[in-house]
């Protein structure tokens, strides 16, 4: 899998296609480390649909690569089925409007769609810590 | 160190037909509301984005955090 000599940015792209609902932030949801991502995750974790997180912390080239790649400067960055949904501000206007449950396939028929299948390699490079469950 | 009222300036340059409206209580984060006719038929994503733009290369540096909100009048 390698499109460019790039291995990071490959990764980051395979990870945005393999990953339905997949959310760049800093932290983890769990431990989120700003209050952007925080509030970002809290979205996502309220309309409790299964999603992919992976903490831009740990490496900056991730940062720097994932913004190469998006076009979009800043930290949280949500991806749905491939495309950039957007950062913090457009996830909770999209929340509070109702947009986001209707985007993330939140209703219950929608639910049984999630892809069962896990790509078993992409987690090392991105320490992806997959919540899919 | 950018002021809010320079981030204003700029955005209200950059962008035509713009008010924006930025606040920030420590010079690093900021609040802005943007309200432009140029946001017409954009979407919420495109919208950020030509704010964004403004501030190439600056936001995570200088600006460490701008908080948008867009809209078309």
């Amino acid at each position: 899998m390698s499109e460019t000599q790039n291995p990071i940015r490959d990764a980051i792209a395979e990870a945005i296609r393999e990953n339905e609902i997949i959310l760049f932030m800093k932290g983890t949801p769990e431990q989120p480390m700003c209050g952007f991502s925080a509030r970002t995750a809290g979205a996502m974790q309220a309309l409790d649909v299964p999603f992919a997180a992976v903490d831009i912390l740990p490496d900056p080239r991730i940062r720097q690569e994932l913004s190469a790649l998006s076009g979009w400067p800043t930290i949280p960055q949500l991806f749905v089925r491939g495309e950039l949904i957007g950062g913090a501000d457009i996830v909770a206007e999209m929340f509070e409007s109702g947009e986001l449950a209707a985007a993330l396939g939140a209703e219950p028929a929608a639910a049984a769609e999630a892809p069962a299948d896990q790509p078993a390699d992409d987690g090392s490079l991105l320490g992806i810590e997959n919540r899919l469950r | 160190m950018p002021t809010a009222a320079e981030l204003k300036a700029r955005i209200e340059s950059a962008i035509a037909g713009s008010e924006a409206e930025v606040e920030s209580a420590d010079d690093v984060h900021f609040t802005a509301r943007v309200v432009s006719g140029s946001f017409a038929g954009l979407s919420r994503l495109e919208q950020h984005r030509m704010v964004y733009d403004v501030f190439d290369g600056e936001l995570g540096g200088a600006i460490h955090a701008l908080s948008l909100k867009t809209e078309s009048p």
